[in-house]
């Protein structure tokens, strides 16, 4: 069985349960008393499909397929718009940032979600070294649709890797090695530690 | 006068070869001048942004910051931490009070940093350098420092999202923050009090994952400050700075507009009025040249 059914299975109709006990900050959805100030903040508001507003009263209301599988969450630009004006005080951004992590463990994520797949790269590059390597993630992005898109994409984009070329701003020798935290090891085991203590304590809401 | 310490957290895209290398130079230069030794957090890493949260959960995300938190407590024991970049800044001090406020979590987030025998207290403020400059050191301080006034040059403040909310600058609202006005007015410069994009959001790093959607706020963000007669914008944070910067020629090509608008950070400001030369102030690393400030180096 799929985590995912899993999940259904344990909270059957119970969807607010659910984003409570598996979701970052999913304890506060509850608070919302749905005054809307919330989507009327986001900056890329006009391309959501459900603003975070819709998205507690789909919650309480057990819409689980539609809110997961919503590329909403994914259009939050981590600006803090409404965080700082909810007269509740919920932390927006965080639940936002949580639902998506939470549809993305469960493998929920629309196909081809252009910020799931660049979030996931930034991780996986910042989890080798320690550090972000801009050109690695760069490349990485350009052809994360596949080839010919990414050779689209690139050239597009090559007076711009020209111009931070051109200023020192981008340093191809990077792509050989760059910037790394020293203490790799320890790094390493420090984050597979946590990754660890924080899979148990995933298991212990789950199936 | 004793100079202050800090600790540095100068964060990935602040290192050599990077985007915001420049950044760093002329941060560098304005502390030589204000009397700031910034000694880096040694060995730092990534914090993950406000990007981290797909790959990772919430403890894995809050210990990368735990690291560089207890890193700075070990080796620069008793200093506050400060951050440039607002993402960096906003992440370390997020992670800070998220794990005091929850007990077991802080807790695993120790345990994890045992593996590489590290321990956090957390008790360490975290600061953005603007809150340096703007609480520690002080407007007058700044202003005594002046040389090179930046006598009838207009300049528009785009605080951004991240340095202002949800945690922002003392004593400054989160609509209407005007200390990078107050600032361009103590270096000699013209302000656009009334700016109204300061603090709209650039897309931030969904300037990569949906580019079209990003643009098109920031085309916003510089018309409004052609409309105010600006001569150049100047931020406080590095992806501000390069996700208005960089992309005008790709909006030129979207919309027909015909952008060239020099984006700076305060920093370059105070370089240039401190009387610092233009490499001091890197100005070498604009991609739209900023040329009043070249004149007035080259002075
Ligand atoms: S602003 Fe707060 S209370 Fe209002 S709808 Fe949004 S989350 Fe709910
Ligand atoms: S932080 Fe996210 S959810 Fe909040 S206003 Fe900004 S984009 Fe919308
Ligand atoms: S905010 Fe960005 S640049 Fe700064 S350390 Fe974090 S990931 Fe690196
Ligand atoms: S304006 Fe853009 S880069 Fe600056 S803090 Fe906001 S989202 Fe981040």
């Amino acid at each position: 069985m799929s985590t995912n059914q899993a999940m259904v299975e344990k909270y059957r109709n119970n969807f607010l349960k659910e984003v409570e006990a598996n979701v970052e900050e999913g304890e506060w959805v509850k608070m919302c008393m749905q005054c809307g100030v919330c989507s009327g903040s986001c900056p890329l508001g006009k391309f959501w499909d459900h603003p975070p507003q819709e998205i507690f009263m789909m919650i309480r209301a057990g819409k689980r397929d539609e809110v997961l599988t919503s590329s909403s969450m994914w259009m939050c630009t981590s600006c803090y718009n409404c965080i700082v004006r909810c007269p509740r005080e919920l932390p927006i951004t965080h639940i936002m940032h949580g639902l998506a992590h939470y549809a993305k463990r469960l493998g929920l994520v629309p196909q081809n979600q252009p910020t799931a797949k660049f979030a996931q790269l930034f991780w996986d590059n910042l989890m080798k070294k320690g550090r972000v390597n801009e050109l690695k993630l760069g490349m990485a992005l350009y052809f994360m649709n596949g080839f010919g898109e990414g050779v689209k994409v690139a050239m597009k984009n090559q007076k711009l890797g020209m111009n931070m070329m051109k200023t020192g701003r981008m340093n191809p020798m990077e792509i050989l090695g760059g910037h790394a935290v020293k203490d790799l090891g320890g790094f390493h085991k420090v984050m597979k530690k946590a990754q660890e203590l924080e899979d148990a304590r995933i298991a212990k809401h789950g199936a | 006068m004793a100079k202050r310490q800090y600790s540095f957290y100068p964060g990935c895209s602040s290192q050599k070869g990077a985007s915001s290398s420049n950044y760093l130079i002329s941060v560098q230069t304005m502390c030589e001048e204000l009397d700031i030794q910034l000694n880096e957090i040694p060995d730092w890493n990534c914090c993950s942004a406000s990007i981290g949260y797909a790959g990772g959960g919430e403890l894995p995300r809050l210990t990368l910051s735990a690291r560089n938190i207890a890193l700075s407590e070990q080796h620069n024991p008793g200093q506050d931490i400060v951050a440039t970049c607002a993402a960096c800044w906003l992440s370390t001090r997020e992670a800070q009070e998220r794990l005091h406020e929850d007990q077991s979590l802080l807790a695993e987030a120790n345990s994890a940093l045992a593996e590489a025998g590290l321990k956090l207290k957390g008790d360490t403020p975290i600061k953005h350098m603007a809150e340096v400059l703007i609480e520690d050191i002080g407007y007058e301080a700044i202003g005594a420092k002046v040389k090179k006034p930046l006598e009838g040059i207009k300049i528009a403040g785009y605080v951004g999202c991240q340095t202002n909310r949800p945690f922002g600058i003392s004593g400054e609202s989160f609509e209407n923050p005007k200390y990078l006005d107050k600032l361009v007015e103590t270096l000699g410069g013209d302000s656009i009090p009334g700016y109204e994009k300061k603090v709209q959001c650039c897309g931030g790093a969904l300037a990569f994952s949906e580019p079209e959607k990003s643009q098109e706020m920031v085309k916003g963000i510089i018309e409004a400050a052609y409309d105010h007669g600006a001569d150049m914008i100047v931020t406080p944070c590095p992806v501000c700075q390069m996700n208005v910067e960089v992309y005008q020629d790709q909006i030129n090509a979207t919309y027909g507009t015909k952008f060239k608008m020099p984006v700076v950070y305060y920093s370059t400001l105070m370089a240039v009025a401190y009387g610092r030369s233009a490499k001091d102030a890197a100005l070498n690393a604009q991609i739209i040249p900023a040329k009043q400030l070249e004149a007035l180096a080259a002075k």
